[in-house]
């Protein structure tokens, strides 16, 4: 039998791009001149332009990562650090410019806010141009709204907490981050307040040889339930695009915060990505995680337990193509007694691309009686690819279960042969595969979006017999 | 009558190891085949090499079902044609469901829509007839099943798939007397005068049902005897000594 070649994906609704039109594109680079520029555009207060400033003094004095994939081809002197939409920020599609209402109705947003969203915030390049929130959230105080209208309309609540869960000398992309950041989605759901239905924010990167650098900031207050969706994409260019977004939740007594995300980016993207949860006691977050595309993704998700029986769970899933290295993994910290954290993570790689499980579990020594349990899974679609698992555990003390399962395989050539003796063609039967290696992640997804990520994996698979 | 399976001359090998050195056998509808034969005669070679495996390569000889040569055929396209197989081994395959799994197979083999909920109540009513659980149907495709449950299961598939021509390899190997029962009661239900079956086996309890069936014994990769049930029966009580070397 003719050994399969999966060709090289067809992203098809993902990758039509629009022309490259904007109100304003920085040159490409990165200086004083440009951050505060970016800061005097958006009319900021002096208290961000400093962290800005700081954050760009720190990004020159850090160097590059030792470890994980080869970032040399990241030249910031070609990347645009800020590009501003022909449009300002709306509250109805129909007023927003009907090139990036197109855009946005392609890849289902509007729709799917009809359907079942409680609020959504739509991201163009640098900058947001869609945000609604359903009215009696509103009136139970909820807000949701893009990140510089916070920073406008609720500058205590930004300042008590912005860099304060990702302090912006933890590593250099984060630095860089704080340095040109724009755009994103900031959420409070007051104490009590329990979302029944979730938050999408989406960010979308349409400009070529540029970076989106969205600051999400998330504080789900005493008693509190939140899911909150983030979805990701861009077109393919020929040269390197940059994405270094924050994510920074804080997840209060009780709170309950479901945080999902299903990036797609395409593969001249460097997703340098940062996201960090605080979590008080009897707090609970739960990460679910798709990471497809891009050509190297650094990504490792982290939880701080920092109050009593506080828990998390992680259950991430990526797939690395040709020419693909996804660096991804979860990181949490034990740090109060009684906290528990479950991980599940699987990843995919075929056609030569590299997946990595990079993972930290650290267990202070006053985190007795807490939990930990890891398990990892990798599955290759054949031999060229890797897949590999790089753990680090720190448990300090020994009053506390802790079990680590690594798995690494590839896939079954018994199963496929199984699968085609009732009638599957071979890709249908890898499909049929990979489809139930990466069930973890879709059962833990809403419908809709693991219709979407089931169709991304198809997308990644395709390609017929050549 | 035309033949549903014709086999001539078979040969084939695993890397430069020949398994199969020149097997003859031809299946009319209606027929009931019974193989056996000494461990590593090559029993399920023969299966597999019905089914194209990758693993083996034919270097002579030919196969053909219903009037076609199936010989380069791939797998999927044979399963297509009408044959099934029940494995020695079947293989898990987690995060697929029994339900789904069954209902994809259905709409390739057919490539007509299945309807979910005709499809629902039939595989209930056949694990019921083959006294398995019905929430089965919800578990993962063979993923912690029992060995007998994994072989009622490739039994139920062929309930379901409705192939032609259906070969049994050791299906009855390793299962209890009640589940040896339900596997047999499962064949009466397969067989009509337009089907087949081939199975391979070392017992006769599963063929008990069965008025008539033809022996075959396969030794070092050919059928080197052909009898009736009493067959089944001498080989029963003295083995296979007298066929080797033959
Ligand atoms: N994939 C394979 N690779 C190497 N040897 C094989 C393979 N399949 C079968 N064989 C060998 O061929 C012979 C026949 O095997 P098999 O068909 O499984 O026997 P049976 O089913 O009759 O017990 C055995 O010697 C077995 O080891
Ligand atoms: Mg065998």
């Amino acid at each position: 039998m003719a050994k399969t070649q999966l060709e090289e994906l067809n992203r098809n609704i993902y990758d039509f791009k629009n022309p490259d039109d904007y109100s304003f594109k920085a040159k490409g680079g990165l200086s004083r001149e440009i951050v505060e520029d970016i800061s005097r555009r958006k009319n900021e207060p002096k208290w961000m332009l400093d962290i800005r400033l700081k954050a760009l003094e720190t990004y020159n004095k850090l160097s590059l990562p030792t470890w994980g994939p080869d970032l040399s081809e990241l030249n910031m002197d070609e990347i645009s650090t800020y590009v501003q939409p022909k449009t300002e920020m709306k509250d109805k599609w129909e007023d927003v410019p009907s090139e990036i209402k197109n855009t946005f109705d392609k890849l289902g947003i509007p729709e799917a806010e009809k359907q079942y969203l409680a609020g959504v915030g739509a991201q163009y390049d640098s900058e947001v141009v869609y945000h609604s929130i359903k009215a009696d959230l509103l009136k139970k105080g909820v807000i949701y709204t893009d990140m510089e209208s916070a920073v406008r309309e609720y500058p205590d609540l930004v300042r008590e907490y912005f860099t304060k869960c990702v302090p912006l000398f933890e590593h250099k992309f984060i630095a860089l981050h704080y340095a040109v950041w724009s755009g994103g989605s900031f959420v409070y759901v007051p104490s009590g307040v329990e979302l029944d239905q979730p938050l999408q924010s989406y960010f979308r990167l349409n400009s070529p040889e540029s970076g989106q650098f969205e600051h999400t900031l998330i504080i789900v207050d005493k008693g509190a339930k939140l899911h909150f969706i983030e979805g990701c994409s861009a077109p393919k260019y020929n040269k390197v695009n940059l994405h270094a977004g924050c994510v920074e939740l804080f997840v209060k007594e009780g709170a309950y915060l479901r945080y999902s995300t299903i990036e797609n980016w395409s593969k001249n993207m460097l997703n340098l990505n940062t996201k960090k949860a605080i979590i008080e006691k009897n707090g609970k977050v739960d990460w679910v995680s798709g990471s497809f595309g891009s050509k190297i993704s650094m990504l490792y998700p982290m939880s701080i337990l920092k109050g009593e029986n506080a828990k998390t769970e992680y259950t991430g899933i990526s797939f690395a193509g040709a020419n693909q290295n996804l660096d991804t993994g979860f990181k949490v910290v034990h740090a109060a007694k009684n906290t528990s954290s479950v991980v599940n993570s699987r990843s995919i790689s075929k056609n030569g691309g590299i997946a990595t499980y990079r993972a930290l579990v650290k267990i202070l020594p006053e985190a007795t009686n807490s939990k930990c349990s890891v398990s990892c899974d990798g599955l290759m679609l054949d031999s060229l690819s890797k897949s590999d698992t790089i753990p680090v555990n720190d448990v300090q003390t020994s009053d506390a279960e802790f079990s680590h399962e690594a798995k690494v395989g590839k896939i079954s050539e018994k199963a496929i042969f199984y699968l085609m003796s009732r009638g599957l063609s071979e890709d249908d039967a890898k499909a049929m595969i990979v489809r139930g290696f990466a069930s973890p992640v879709s059962k833990e997804l809403p419908l809709e979006y693991a219709v979407e990520m089931n169709r991304l994996i198809n997308l990644e698979l395709e390609g017929a017999i050549g | 009558m035309e033949k549903l399976l014709d086999i001539k001359n078979l040969h084939a090998k695993v890397g430069d190891k020949e398994i199969l050195k020149g097997l003859n056998l031809s299946v009319n509808p209606g027929e009931v085949h019974v193989i056996m034969g000494p461990n590593g005669a090559g029993k399920s070679t023969l299966a597999n090499v019905i089914f194209s495996h990758p693993e083996y390569q034919k270097t002579k000889g030919s196969i053909v079902f219903k009037g076609q040569d199936i010989t380069n055929k791939k797998t999927n396209e044979i399963a297509k044609l009408g044959i099934f197989m029940s494995f020695q081994q079947p293989e898990e395959i987690a995060g697929i469901s029994v339900f789904n799994f069954i209902k994809t197979a259905k709409n390739k083999l057919s490539g007509a829509p299945v309807d979910f909920f005709e499809l629902k109540d039939e595989i209930a009513e056949n694990m019921n007839a083959l006294s398995m659980q019905e929430n089965m149907q919800n578990r993962d495709l063979n993923v912690g099943f029992s060995g007998g449950e994994k072989k009622k299961n490739e039994i139920l598939q062929m309930l379901e798939l409705k192939p032609t021509l259906a070969i049994l390899d050791e299906t009855d190997s390793g299962l209890d007397v009640d589940a040896i029962k339900t596997v047999s009661n499962g064949i009466n239900m397969f067989l009509n005068s337009d089907r087949a079956l081939i199975i391979i086996t070392h017992s006769t309890k599963i063929l008990e049902k069965l008025d008539n069936y033809f022996v075959h014994v396969l030794v070092d990769g050919k059928i080197v005897h052909t009898g009736d049930k009493s067959l089944a029966d001498e080989i029963d009580k003295h083995g296979y000594s007298t066929f080797k070397g033959k």
